[in-house]
């Protein structure tokens, strides 16, 4: 029988000088309490963020605070079912939710000293790095479509996208960038 | 160019750089930094346009935004045609083609000019009450004829090429007005730390400063005004904390600091880069906001104050500082306040003869009267004018003096040009929209700002601050303050109640007599008995004579008054003309001005184009086209798409020649008999998990789930609370805790929303989660009796139907890749869904794809899904339900958990309207002749030959030509409709009645043999 789990088309996207497509990775949606929290902390040797809107990376992996009891978890592709296995474990007792979302989405990298400016052209948010620091993520709309915002470093934001939208996020910030960059 | 209107040197033009331009096809030449307004001026063109109702002859009244008079049109192509554009702020450009508008066949001979002889008969509001009889030439003549004479310039028929730009900002101040005081607000805040944001609508920073006389100039902070501004704006550039935002235009003041600005990009360019947004609209929440807008000279009431060759004195000054271009040769200067006085001085140091003056004060003390007479202008006091003469150019002036109502004395004075000023008008439009309180000052006869409501501060003369030095120093302590406001660490939302005293008028009793001072509002006054018309509103062509008509029939307010005689209410919005309007009709009612009361002041402060509110939302950026991975193959294999919400969906594969009858009827036979393969990755998909999920699915759905096994799905139907079904879709228990709920296309977001609304609001206790799939799988759905067969040789599990029934779920891996499969069938026919992760969705088609070639499998699409779905009499909620059909009406009162305690809507369901055996009831509808499709949405009637007003029974849901059943079939919510079957009823159609037979809606396989195979 083929095997066809290598064969993947993810959503196309252009791409200019600051605006690229990610490579795919592996994403887990992880909901539940105070307490799953803390047992993925220690499982994850990952800090999960207690704060709002606040990201979190430790070497290969990063988790995003979405809501009071809602994380999104981010990791090489390789690493899906490992760390399945590590949350399976760790949060066996706990009520909780665990949901993998890797081909939900798509992740675009935004970069460059007017990235902000170009994000501001459909993003209503205040990007200003005092207002909207490096690690800062959430979500919020660009344009018509909702996208998770994180900014990773001080010209550099990562956009989670939904597949299906991607063509409209990877469109609008082309035609957006004319004019500023 | 006749070289003698221009001064030989000064002004902000660049005198070596020579434009052409063109008007009315006529070619003139300009220079580089002249407006449209000032380069015509300087070839001796005051003729700019017609008026708007009586088509009178008209030059440009002013030198700014406030123009009324002087609209043109500039075309750059049939896609780029702008009309109603104010010449007084077009940026002239190589090769600038302007069109006058409103006349017919040319500028200077306009065959609508005929309405100005017939003005006594088409006074303020003739229109209610003329065209009345006879009653039919409404429609046929009197509309026609009204709405071609109405408006001003035309539209563009193309569509607009261009790009237009929308930026989000958020700042600590924002500073509206880049004159005196607004440089210097921007100035103060921005030493303060704060992040600053300066728009000003001219194309360069200075504001009134930029019509000061280079010469002779006034001094700010000890140096040359023109110096000054230099200055101070290479300091705020230098600072990365400010943005300087020249040509932009704030057009509204929206709740909670939100301010509309427009920023033209391109307009002043002679060859705009099409890759240029032409214009952006920014959209700024400040922290706090500065207005700095200024103050529009008021134009004097008197008869024969509209011709060509008479305007403002401010924009008489404007013209020859700025543009150095002088506006006439023999001028008369008519004012009621000081600051002609400068005008006139000016003009006569740049040899302009100054003919008079006409003071309308008789008080004689004014210093300038006597600075006046010492350079030779004679200074009349106490003056009226009686009229003017000159057809397109005024040539003379009646001045004149009244004793008792009675003329005096008369003197007639040739001229060209005369000027006007009535004291200046505070710009409060945006500290009005913003809901801010105006208060009237009786000195200045005009309003101010007051208490505002929102964190919003005037500076300079838009609160009445004249003086340019107080002016420059109110602006700086206002910037200052705000600034330390919009900083300060312990704000809070809420407005400190301290604040609402910020802004108090503070008219400044120091502004020296030049500089702006007391005004004048009203009408010069006349002879009695006289009737002259004194044009009020120079665009709407609302006279003297139109105030006093309106209140004479009785009009008091001064609301009624501006919507009776459309005074204020043209595009100008009555910037020139709203405080005379006042002050006549405050006359006339013998009462005080605030007492009239004072019109609303409305966004945008002048007019914005569409494009810049369309913004990027056009042609592909409109909305999001959603696509499925599988999308590409379709589109390779000639799909015809459809929209569905925002997703395009493959409706039928149609080969060769074939339409859409035929394509769809082929992949019906082709599912019916073999295999067909359909792309369902748009389905809405929701993961509910948690030790409470089969709780919280109970409590949801109106279906009873404990009941549902580990590996089997279940059909589930959403209500509403007040009983109406939402959506439908299959569900499967993927573990005890686990549920995949899948929803409509159009139904996901609004399902999850609902879902966690429940949860959050009602059901906090439940330990459930929620999160969407929908994106996550690639849904390939494999239906009809030989699906099994091409499946089973690509997956690792056993799918043998002992093994995996109709209705059941298992996960397991095609062609290596992880799947969720599910065993179910929206056709009748055996079938399954395979879901698997959304990358790998192309790749597993194919191989779905190839292996299905020896069994002739077919690809379908959503046209083919309806049709066999509806032999099979499966509903598609919002198409076979509308939101007012409880499940009992849909036919699926069998999938409601009667011995639930609960579930949403089921106390709606306990109502006796909703059980009454009237309610329209989904059946299915077979008309004789087999070969006649209804269409969807005809009336169902009892009776042949029924017509409205009868009731119908009830309406067609769907309806489709059933290949395999070789007739039409439908469906149909008919009242009562379940009790009707064999009943004959009727569906009127354009072609006659065509008779229908109540039946089962089940129309193909009612035993289930071939779902269950």
């Amino acid at each position: 029988m083929r095997d066809l789990s290598a064969a993947r088309s993810p959503p196309l996207v252009s791409a200019n000088t600051t605006l690229r497509a990610l490579a795919p990775a592996t994403r887990y949606i992880l909901r539940g309490g105070p307490h799953v929290r803390a047992a993925a902390e220690q499982a994850l040797g990952t800090r999960v963020p207690g704060n709002a809107c606040r990201a979190f990376v430790s070497g290969e992996r990063a988790v995003l605070w979405l809501g009071p009891d809602e994380w999104l978890l981010i990791s090489p592709q390789a690493s899906a079912a490992a760390i399945a296995a590590l949350l399976g474990a760790a949060l066996k007792d706990l009520p909780h939710s665990l949901v993998d979302v890797s081909h939900r989405q798509i992740a675009l990298s935004v970069t460059g000293p007017k990235a902000s400016a170009l994000l501001a052209a459909g993003c209503p948010l205040d990007l200003e790095a005092d207002a909207f620091p490096v690690d800062m993520c959430t979500r919020t709309m660009l344009a018509k479509a909702e996208i998770v915002l994180w900014r990773t470093g001080t010209e550099e934001f990562r956009l989670e996208v939904w597949r299906s939208f991607a063509a409209y996020v990877s469109q609008f910030l082309d035609e957006a960038a004319r004019g500023i960059i | 160019m006749i070289a003698s209107l221009r001064t030989l040197s000064g002004g902000r033009i660049e005198r070596s750089r020579v434009l052409r331009f063109s008007f009315d096809g006529r070619a003139y030449l300009g220079c580089a930094g002249d407006t449209l307004a000032s380069a015509l001026l300087a070839n001796g063109v005051h003729l700019m346009g017609r008026s708007f109702k009586y088509h009178r002859p008209r030059g440009v009244l002013a030198a700014g935004s406030e123009e009324p008079n002087a609209l043109v049109a500039v075309y750059r192509d049939a896609g780029r045609y702008t009309p109603n554009l104010r010449a007084t702020q077009v940026e002239l450009y190589e090769g600038l083609e302007a069109q006058s508008q409103n006349r017919s066949p040319s500028l200077a001979f306009d065959f609508g000019a005929v309405n100005d002889v017939l003005a006594p008969f088409i006074p303020a509001g003739f229109y209610y009450k003329t065209f009345m009889w006879p009653r039919g030439a409404w429609q046929t003549l009197y509309e026609p004829r009204i709405r071609a004479a109405a408006g001003l310039g035309r539209a563009p028929l193309e569509a607009d090429p261009d790009r237009y730009a929308r930026r989000y900002a958020h700042c600590d101040v924002l500073v509206v007005g880049a004159g005196p005081a607004g440089l210097a607000a921007a100035a103060a805040a921005a030493a303060a730390g704060a992040r600053v944001i300066l728009c000003d609508e001219q194309c360069e920073f200075g504001g009134s400063l930029l019509a000061d006389d280079a010469a002779a100039p006034q001094l700010v902070a000890g140096r040359p005004a023109l110096q000054w501004i230099t200055e101070t704006r290479a300091a705020l550039e230098a600072n990365p904390r400010i943005t300087l935002l020249p040509r932009t235009t704030a057009f509204g003041y929206f709740p909670h600091n939100l301010i509309g600005l427009n920023e033209r990009l391109t307009d002043h360019l002679a060859d705009p880069p099409g890759e240029l947004p032409r214009e952006r609209q920014w959209q700024v929440r400040a922290r706090e906001v500065v207005l700095a807008t200024g103050a529009i000279e008021r134009p004097l009431v008197f008869p024969g104050n509209d011709r060509p060759g008479i305007m403002l004195a401010g924009a008489a000054r404007t013209f020859l500082n700025r543009y150095g271009v002088l506006t006439g040769t023999r001028v008369v200067l008519v004012t009621a306040a000081d600051a002609a006085y400068r005008a006139a001085l000016e003009l006569q140091q740049a040899g302009v003869f100054i003919a008079a003056i006409a003071e309308a004060r008789t008080a004689g003390d004014s210093p300038c009267i006597e600075q006046a007479r010492a350079a030779g202008i004679p200074v009349l006091t106490g003056a009226t004018v009686l009229g003017t003469s000159g057809r397109r150019r005024v040539n003379s002036i009646r001045l004149a003096r009244l004793k008792h109502g009675e003329v005096s004395e008369t003197h007639t004075q040739p001229c060209d040009l005369v000027l006007m000023s009535g004291g200046f008008t505070p710009s409060v439009h945006l500290f009005s929209q913003s809901r801010g309180k105006l208060v009237w000052d009786a000195r200045l006869q005009t309003f101010l700002p007051g208490a505002p409501a929102e964190r919003v501060r005037s500076a300079g003369a838009c609160r009445g601050v004249f003086a340019l030095e107080a002016a420059v120093a109110d602006g700086a302590a206002t910037g200052a303050a705000a600034a330390r406001e919009a900083t300060d660490p312990s704000r809070t939302g809420v407005r400190p109640a301290a604040a609402l005293s910020r802004g108090a008028p503070a008219a400044d009793a120091s502004s020296t007599p030049a500089d702006g001072g007391p005004g004048f509002a009203g009408a010069l006054p006349q002879p009695r008995g006289a009737h002259a018309r004194a044009f009020v509103d120079w665009q709407n062509d609302v006279t003297t004579r139109d105030l006093a008509l309106a209140t004479r029939e009785g009009f008091r307010s001064i609301e009624h008054i501006k919507r009776y005689t459309t005074t204020g209410m043209a595009t100008d919005q009555g910037k020139t003309s709203n405080l005379n309007a006042l002050g006549i009709v405050s006359r006339t009612l013998g009462k005080d001005i605030p007492q009239v009361g004072l019109t609303t002041f409305r966004p945008p402060y002048t007019p914005v184009t569409f494009g810049s509110f369309a913004g990027f939302a056009r042609a592909q950026l409109f909305d999001p086209v959603r696509t499925t991975p599988m999308h590409d193959w379709a589109r390779e294999h000639g799909a015809v798409f459809e929209d569905v919400g925002l997703w395009k969906r493959a409706r039928y594969f149609p080969r060769g020649a074939e339409d859409m009858h035929a394509a769809v009827g082929r992949e019906c036979l082709a599912v019916r008999n073999g295999c067909g393969i359909f792309d369902a990755s748009t389905l809405g998909k929701i993961e509910v998990v948690g030790k409470d999920a089969v709780a919280f699915m109970n409590r949801l759905y109106v279906n009873s789930w404990t009941s549902l096994g580990v590996g089997r799905c279940r059909y589930g139907v959403l209500l509403r609370d007040d009983g109406f079904v939402y959506d439908d879709g299959v569900v499967a228990r993927i573990s005890e805790e686990r549920f995949h709920v899948t929803t409509t296309t159009g139904g996901a977001p609004r399902v999850l929303a609902m879902m966690e609304d429940y949860l959050q609001t009602e059901w906090s206790e439940l330990e459930v989660w929620l999160t969407s799939t929908t994106e996550q799988w690639a849904v390939i759905a494999l239906q009809g009796p030989n699906a099994r067969r091409v499946l089973a040789a690509l997956i690792d599990i056993d799918i043998a139907a002992a093994v995996m029934p109709h209705m059941s779920v298992a996960t397991g891996s095609i062609c290596g890749v992880p799947m969720r499969l599910f065993r179910v069938s929206f056709t009748g026919e055996l079938g399954f869904e395979v879901n698997v992760p959304a990358d790998c969705g192309p790749a597993v088609w194919q191989a779905i794809w190839e292996a299905g070639q020896a069994l002739g499998i077919t690809a379908y699409g959503t046209e083919t899904m309806h049709v066999l779905r509806a032999e099979k009499g499966y509903i598609i909620v919002g198409q076979d339900t509308d939101g007012t059909v409880t499940p009992e009406d849909a036919g699926l009162g069998w999938a409601i958990g009667k011995s639930k305690p609960d579930f949403v809507g089921k106390r709606s369901l306990q109502r006796p309207a909703m059980t009454s055996p009237d309610r329209r009831q989904l059946v299915g509808l077979l008309t004789a002749d087999p070969a006649t499709v209804l269409e969807e949405g005809a009336q169902v009637m009892a009776e042949a030959g029924a017509r409205a007003p009868t009731r119908p029974l009830g309406h067609v849901t769907s309806s489709y030509y059933s290949a395999v059943l070789g007739r039409s079939i439908g469906m149909g919510l008919v009242s009562g409709g379940r009790a009707r079957m064999g009943e004959t009823l009727h569906v009127p159609t354009p072609s006659g009645d065509v008779p229908v037979q109540v039946a089962p809606s089940v129309f193909y396989d009612h035993t289930g043999a071939r779902l269950n195979a």
